[in-house]
């Protein structure tokens, strides 16, 4: 099977791989270029693990093919911290008790940045929203929501 | 039509653990050669923060910081025997099992430390940051780490111990079959207030208040966060979930996340926790831990709630809109009962 050159932007750095048809995004972060961050929770859309950023805009990668990145830039939550700082996203989370098991993190995460980047200081209705493709089966959601509006300037002021 | 709010309140006594085969933990301590200490388990931390709490009662017993202890779960081909992360029974039995293994090492420690101290090992004292002193006099001491070095390097003894956790099995008395299942119970009280639609049927949290009786709570935080979580899973299984919602019949069942419905985050609500702690006697540190009970009583809670809204007794779970639909229409209408 003939396989596709594929270079894309990924967390700041290029890359160049190829790739199966029908191959899909999750599978060659994993895969082929070893970043576990994305997760994969049920791929078929449906739980939210496996959320990154093209260009800026959440996308689940298990329902999106390898090759409709060419030449874009891919996010994930391996490049989210800063060298040995941790993104005030993640800070917020720790300080919130927003995982347990951990598993869901990686996507809720990916989505909250999403938000945070379009909306520095969303409402608590709207941080719901932007979580709401996202399954967590330990937290009950409240630390992550509670996580999300405090990593957010401003956010508990309108909230 | 309307929607009608209603309030129930449940009760709970939850035994710690069970008594098959005297629910056995076993719990390895040992020291590296850096001074930092290693527990081994067999136990797994399911996110709840077994491996936190544990790391304390360690660091604890020994009297070293707890950023000198390493929790290694879940080996079972490698590591001691323990019955598992269920029945609630983590924290009290492993906890338990890790603060007798904690106990014997601390022992070989002091008798180490005493040895290069020239002293008796009975008036030693560690400081919890990493040094044992002689009791009264501070600047006669010596540091965990040195310690270690000179029992592998010199004396040639392990600084380990080994802790097991076994309840007495109860027997069961032939006459009133009587016996007694657990060593200690936790306790809680829950009320929900729903919200009923009796157009829909559909059911919407509004509020819960609980107080929960754990024992000592190790970790504050880590009880907090699992009371909430672990209610979100009530709410879930009182309203949500299940694989075979006309069972027998699998017709109809859930295939995926898309069908397998559960509560999103928008479908929580505010949750007031009281934590109440009465150390239990064989607990570690007085701990009973929250476990399962922290999503029983929010089953009932909703059941008694619906009733007080709309007056229908819901007997299986989940309290599906089309249950609860059906139901108001077989009596003939809501009747909201009295609000307590």
């Amino acid at each position: 099977m003939t396989k596709t050159p594929l270079q894309f932007r990924h967390n700041g750095r290029d890359v160049a791989l190829f790739v199966d048809g029908g191959v899909n995004l999750l599978v060659a972060l994993r895969e082929l270029i070893g970043d576990m961050t994305p997760k994969f929770g049920c791929g078929q859309g449906g739980c939210g693990a496996c959320g990154v950023l093209i260009d800026g805009e959440l996308h689940l990668s298990c329902l999106t093919l390898a090759e409709t990145v060419n030449g874009r830039t891919v996010e994930t939550l391996d490049g989210l911290k800063d060298g040995p700082n941790l993104h005030p996203l993640q800070r917020a989370f720790m300080e919130q008790f927003a995982a347990q098991c951990g598993y869901c993190t990686p996507g809720m995460l990916m989505a909250a940045k999403a938000l945070l980047d379009r909306n520095p200081s969303p409402t608590r209705a709207e941080v719901i929203e932007a979580i709401s493709g996202n399954i967590c089966r330990c937290t009950g959601y409240e630390p992550i929501i509670n996580a999300v509006l405090a990593a957010a300037t401003g956010g508990r002021a309108r909230a | 039509m309307a929607k009608h709010r209603g309030r129930g309140i449940a009760s709970i006594n939850y035994p710690i653990g069970m008594n098959l085969g005297g629910d056995p933990s076993q719990a390895l301590v040992h020291s590296n050669p850096s001074g930092k200490f290693t527990v081994s388990l067999s136990s797994i931390d399911l996110g709840q923060g077994m491996k936190s709490v544990t790391r304390q009662i360690c660091a604890e017993t020994l009297g070293v910081p707890v950023e000198d202890v390493y929790v290694d779960t879940a080996d079972s081909d490698t590591g001691p025997h323990c019955m598992g992360s269920f029945a609630s029974r983590g924290t009290h039995r492993v906890g338990n099992a890790v603060m007798a293994a904690a106990k014997e090492a601390r022992g070989v420690m002091m008798e180490a430390a005493a040895e290069e101290l020239e002293v008796n090992a009975a008036d030693l004292d560690t400081d919890g940051r990493g040094n044992i002193h002689v009791k009264g006099a501070p600047h006669r001491s010596i540091s965990t780490k040195d310690v270690a070095i000179a029992a592998q390097f010199k004396q040639g003894k392990t600084i380990s111990g080994r802790g097991i956790f076994l309840v007495p099995l109860s027997e069961v008395d032939p006459e009133t079959g009587e016996m007694s299942p657990a060593t200690c119970y936790a306790h809680a009280c829950l009320v929900a207030e729903v919200e009923v639609d009796d157009e829909t049927g559909e059911v919407a949290m509004v509020r819960m208040d609980s107080a929960y009786e754990l024992g000592r709570a190790l970790n504050p935080r880590l009880v907090e966060q699992q009371l909430v979580g672990g209610a979100w899973m009530g709410i879930s299984h009182a309203l949500f979930e299940t694989p075979e919602p006309y069972y027998p019949d699998p017709a109809h069942g859930p295939r995926d996340f898309v069908e397998y419905l559960m509560p999103g985050p928008g479908d929580v609500c505010p949750h007031d926790i009281a934590v109440l702690e009465r150390p239990a006697a064989d607990g570690p540190f007085g701990a009973k831990g929250p476990g399962e009970m922290c999503a029983n009583p929010v089953l009932p809670a909703v059941a008694n709630a619906i009733f007080n809204a709309v007056g229908v007794r819901m007997d299986e779970l989940p309290i599906t809109p089309e249950k609860v639909l059906r139901a108001i229409k077989a009596q003939g209408g809501a009747r909201p009962q009295a609000r307590r």
